[in-house]
Order: structure tokens, then sequence, then C-alpha cells
């Protein structure tokens, strides 16, 4: 009751209202525009966050989060063109469902189930996060490493694309974190004399290098690209033969959106791809599902916003995140001295609380907002990417300088954007960079803390049950994608 | 299917090292080579303040299983070959050029100025032609941004010929 209470409190701050509702506008802003999303946006917004004290800042971003991650199915809908990757499921059906004259309805079913969706993921947050934290107590170093083993692997083996480029992008994430002087005993490692590279380097460059500027070269490729946009009269909510048809689709992708996000898999991409082709098999009607089947933007959308609220269980409970925005949002945390863990919940349960209610908010908002703007959300897909992207750049480039007030942070940022895009273009997902570079720390100090307990032995990791349980379980995940193969060509 | 058996002959046909799978593992194997021999070069603790392991070995670590790992995806690639890409246009070139322009410009006359040779070159060059449009993303904007971060979050820009006007050095 006294938690419940505390997750009300942002309801009765002003200040905090006005966080949420200029989160929403601004992540269903970044949602809709393809290329963008909650990560890029948080990332950018990250320096105006140092204004606010960390609640409201914290409130920020896990609104953009909800909002960007909803946003996306408005352009997926009426121009055929994910606002996010996480929508990428929803242009299946949401598109030929426009096309037939629905884009109305194809709309309202999206921005109810990204609703249903999401609340579902709040609930599951609120509940599983604190067990999660309590369970965290049993852990020492050699657990947490073997944790951060197992988030890596996870990420490896069901994030999207090639399992071993995904392990190689994350091993270089965290090749990059080793940058700088060694935190045990501060020996420079791979700085090459330059001082600036003594301090490490940020997370903000890499992340805004890899995804803001990696898309505006992507985009310098995609000039002569023409988009077709449907009309949209207004949004309808979903009729009651809809609701019907629906709503156990619903449920269940809330379900896999849930589990899905509190894996550190790239949470809403993954949840939504899987949320759709159960919706299919659950099908009365599979032979629909690519023609405008209104069971599939139920299923995809349910999932992927279901999968923000799981994604963050891990990031607040044990200081490891479960997408890219959960690590830009841990980030968040970070800069606001606050250290994600099970020690939060018992030391600040109003702070951790007022962002589980925050969340809550934030998709009441976001389902008030699209409800009655879509139509204008949609019309800022007409900004010119010739206006657009260099105005992005200028934000870019001064909020990545803002954090350390350094040129070489800007440097450092094109420099990732350069590698990002060539990453992507060979097939090697940015995600996996983003979340080494944040584990990074955590992976060898615990591993090196651990050997200082065991006196070098690396078998004692073994006799260690929850490490052990946690190396088994990322060697069946490394497995997974060899027995998914395997079973594909049966 | 027929588009991807012309794809696989087309890429049979190339020599080995002009395959992207080639050129790009190579890339990753030579730099993560020339990093693990620079690993070697770190100082060493003495045994009573090392706490673990040596700081170079975890890098060293990592640097062998990137390459391990890239060795795999070369020989997979082998097998299946990767999906072969369009070449790149004028504009994402031009968009290159754009950012040494940048870097050279915020190094040598002013962050603020650079930012707006930029955008009206990536703007210029991704097509837009309309004065007003122009002057909004190279001038006007950045004006905006630059105050916006100035005054909110009290950020001093690096000198230069324009942020010195502004600061009135």
């Amino acid at each position: 009751m006294e938690n419940l209470l505390l997750m009300m409190a942002p309801l009765f701050s002003s200040k905090l209202l006005l966080v949420l509702f200029f989160g929403t506008l601004f992540g269903l802003i970044l949602g809709v525009l393809p290329g963008l999303g909650p990560t890029t946006g948080g990332a950018l917004i990250l320096p105006f966050t140092m204004t606010l004290d960390p609640l409201s800042a914290i409130v920020l971003l896990t609104s953009i989060y909800c909002a960007g991650t909803y946003g996306g199915a408005i352009t997926a809908i009426l121009i055929n063109t994910p606002g996010t990757p996480a929508a990428a499921a929803t242009c299946l059906d949401g598109y030929p469902l426009a096309q037939k004259g629905e884009a109305g309805r194809a709309l309202g079913m999206a921005t109810v189930s990204s609703t249903v969706g999401g609340i579902f993921s709040v609930i599951i947050l609120v509940f599983f996060a604190p067990l999660l934290a309590k369970l965290a107590y049993e852990f020492g170093q050699p657990e947490y490493f073997a944790l951060a083993i197992f988030g890596l692997t996870m990420l490896a083996s069901i994030g999207e694309g090639s399992p071993i480029k995904n392990l190689i992008a994350g091993a270089f994430g965290i090749l990059i974190s080793t940058i700088g002087k060694d935190f045990m005993t501060s020996i420079d490692r791979f700085t090459y004399g330059i001082n600036e590279l003594s301090e490490g380097i940020g997370f903000i460059p890499v992340v805004v290098g890899l995804f803001a500027i990696s898309e505006m070269l992507t985009q310098s490729t995609l000039l002569d690209q023409i988009f077709k946009r449907v009309a949209l009269k207004a949004v309808k909510l979903p009729s009651l033969k809809d609701y019907k048809l629906t709503w156990k689709t619903i449920l269940r992708s809330s379900g896999i959106g849930s589990f899905i996000g509190v894996l550190p898999a790239e949470g809403g991409t993954v949840a939504s791809l899987i949320g759709y082709s159960e919706a299919k098999r659950f099908s009365k009607k599979p032979e629909e599902f690519g023609k405008g089947s209104i069971e599939g933007i139920a299923g995809a959308e349910a999932a992927n916003n279901a999968a923000t609220g799981g994604a963050m269980v891990p990031t607040l409970a044990l200081g490891i995140p479960g997408s890219a925005t959960t690590a830009v949002i841990l980030t968040g945390l970070i800069i606001h001295g606050v250290r994600p863990g099970p020690d939060l919940f018992r030391e600040q349960p109003d702070f951790l609380y007022g962002i589980f209610g925050a969340m809550l908010i934030a998709n009441v908002l976001f389902f008030i907002f699209g409800f009655f703007g879509a139509k204008i959300f949609a019309r800022i897909t007409l900004v010119p990417n010739k206006i657009l992207w260099p105005m992005i750049f200028a934000v870019s480039v001064c909020g990545t300088y803002s954090l350390n007030q350094s040129i070489i942070d800007v440097w450092i940022m094109l420099f990732f954007g350069v590698l990002g895009f060539f990453m992507r273009r060979y097939g090697f997902s940015v995600v996996p960079v983003i979340i080494g570079l944040i584990l990074g720390e955590l992976v060898e100090g615990t591993l090196r803390q651990s050997l200082v307990i065991f006196d070098g032995n690396w078998l004692m990791f073994l006799t260690r049950p929850i490490a052990l349980t946690f190396f088994i379980l990322s060697l069946i995940a490394l497995a997974f994608p060899l027995i998914r193969s395997k079973k594909f060509k049966k | 299917m027929k588009n991807v058996r012309k794809q696989k002959r087309a890429s049979k046909s190339l020599p080995f090292f002009f395959k992207d799978e080639f050129k790009v593992s190579f890339v990753i194997i030579f730099i993560s080579t020339i990093l693990l021999i620079s690993t070697f070069s770190f100082d060493i603790v003495p045994p009573i303040l090392n706490r673990g392991i040596q700081p170079a070995t975890f890098p060293k670590a990592l640097l062998v299983l990137i390459i391990s790992l890239t060795f795999i995806v070369y020989f997979l690639s082998t097998k299946k070959p990767w999906k072969s890409e369009k070449k790149l246009p004028k504009p994402f070139y031009l968009t290159l050029i754009s950012f040494l322009l940048f870097i050279l410009i915020s190094k040598t006359l002013d962050f603020f100025l650079a930012i707006s040779v930029l955008s009206v070159f990536v703007s210029y060059y991704w097509g837009e032609r309309r004065l007003f449009y122009l002057l909004l993303v190279s001038i006007i904007f950045p004006i905006i941004v630059f105050i916006f971060f100035e005054t909110i979050l009290g950020l001093r820009f690096p000198p230069g010929i324009i942020t010195n006007i502004y600061y009135q050095v």
C-alpha cells in the first residue's frame, strides 16, 4: 500500500508531470522519425538532465523510452518504414491494412495494444524487480562476473544478426572500456601518450556516434528513397469485434515482451518479432498475416512496449542493462549518483517507485497523445532529411561536447559514427558494443577481484553454485543459435 | 531465388581478396593484431601490487577472442557468402569529407563555424537549394542550439573567431 502511494507521487508533483509531458512528447517525435529513436534521443537529452534532480532526470529518460517505442508504429503503419527497429514487425500488417483504407483502425489497435503491453510490463517490473534485487544480495564478485558474461552471451545469441558477429561487437565494446588508466593499478592502457585518453572513452560520444552519426551516414546513401504515405483521417478505437479477436494475442504478447525484455537482448526488437510470430502461430486465420491482419499489429506492438518494463528489471535490480536504451538510462542513473542494485531498493524506495509510477503514467500519456495526435506526429516525417540531419548533427555535436567540455569527445563521436556505419553495413550490430562498453568495467573488475578471492585459481568459479548456473546458461545461450539452425534445416 | 544464385555467382567470380568477407575480416584481424602487440608494452605491476591478473592480461584475452571469432566468421563466410552491398553513392563520401572539414575548422578556426559549414555543406549536397532553409540549418538553428546550451547548461564553447566575439574576448 505504501509502495502504491509512492508510485502515485508523480501525479501530485506538477514538476514531474511537466517532465512526463515533455518526455512523452519528445519520445513520440523521436519514435516517429526513422533513424532516430529512444536510444539516440536519450543519449542526446542526457546532458540536459544535469539541470534536473535525479528523479526528474530518470523520469524524463524513461518516458522517452516508453513513448519512443510506441512512436515507431505510427511511421510503420503510415509510410511502411519503422520509426524504430522495434516497430519492424508492425510494418508487415500495419501498412497493408492502412493501404486498404483502414489506417485509423491499424493505428488504434497499435495504440491500445502498446498501452496494454506497457502497463502490463510495469506491473511485472513492480513485482519482479524487488524480488530480483533481493536475490542479488546473494551475489558476490564471481556471481556478478558470471551474470555479466551471461548477459553478453544472451545478447549475442538472441540479438539481431549473426551471433558470432554480435560476440565480436560485444568483446569490442568491453575492449573500449579498457582504454585509459587501469582502475585497479592506474597503469595506462591503449592511451599511446594521449593525455585525453587517460580518463577512458566516455559512453555518450560512443552512443551518439554509433546511433546518430552512423544513421546520418546511412541516410546519405538513401537520398533517392521515396516514401509512399497513406492518408490518415483519424485514429479509431478498436471495435468490440477487434477486441474479441485480439485480447488473447495482446495478453500473450505482453507476457512474451516482458520476459524477453528482462533478458539482455535488444528488448523491443526481438520481442516484437517473437510476439508477431506467436500471434500468427495461435491465430485462427494465419493466412491473413502479412496482408493486413489486425492480430499481427496487436502481437507486435504489445510485445515491443512490454519489453520496456521488462528491460528495466535487470537495469534497476542488478545494474545490468536489458537494452541499448536502458544502457543510456543506466548511464543517467550513474551520472546522477544513483547506483542501481539491491541497496537502491532498500535505501531509496521513493525514488524507485516514483520511476515505476512515471512509467505507468507515460503509458497512459502516449495513449492520449497517440490517439488524438497521431495525425500531427505523422506530419513530422514530412521534414526532409536534408534539413533534419544537419540539425541533428548540430545537437549531437553540442550534446557530446557539453558533458566534459571536450572537443576530443566530439572527434571520438565522429570516429564511432563512421565505424558504426561500416559495422551495420557488414552485419555487425552496434547494440552489443554499447552493452559491452557499459558492462566492461564490471566484467573486468569482478573477474580480477574474484581471482584475488580465489588466489588466482580459475577453477574456483565452478565451486560457486550461482556463478556455475550462469556459466551453464551462457553455454546454452551460445549453443542456442546452433540448435535453432539445425532445427530449421530439418 | 534467382537473385541469390546470381549474387553467389557474382561473389564466386571475384578473387578472394576483393570480397567483402575477406576485406572486413582482414581489417579486424590486422588492427586487433597491432593492438595485441601494443599490449606487450603495457607496464607490468610488481607482484605485491598486482590484483589477480596483470593490467594487460584482460585486453590481451579480449583481442585473442576477437581475432579467433573473426577467423570463424571468415571461415563460415566461405560456405555462406555475405550479401553483396551496393556501391556507396557520392553524397556518402561528401558527408564523410564534411566530417573531416568539421574537424579541421573546429581545430583551427571556430567550433561554431565548423557546425555551420558542415550543416550548409551537407544540406546543399543532399539536395537543398532554397536559400532560407540553407540559412536555417547553417545559421539560425546553430545559433538557437548555441544559446540554448550556453544559457541552460552554462556551457562554455571553445574559443574561436566567432565564439570570441560572443564572449567579447
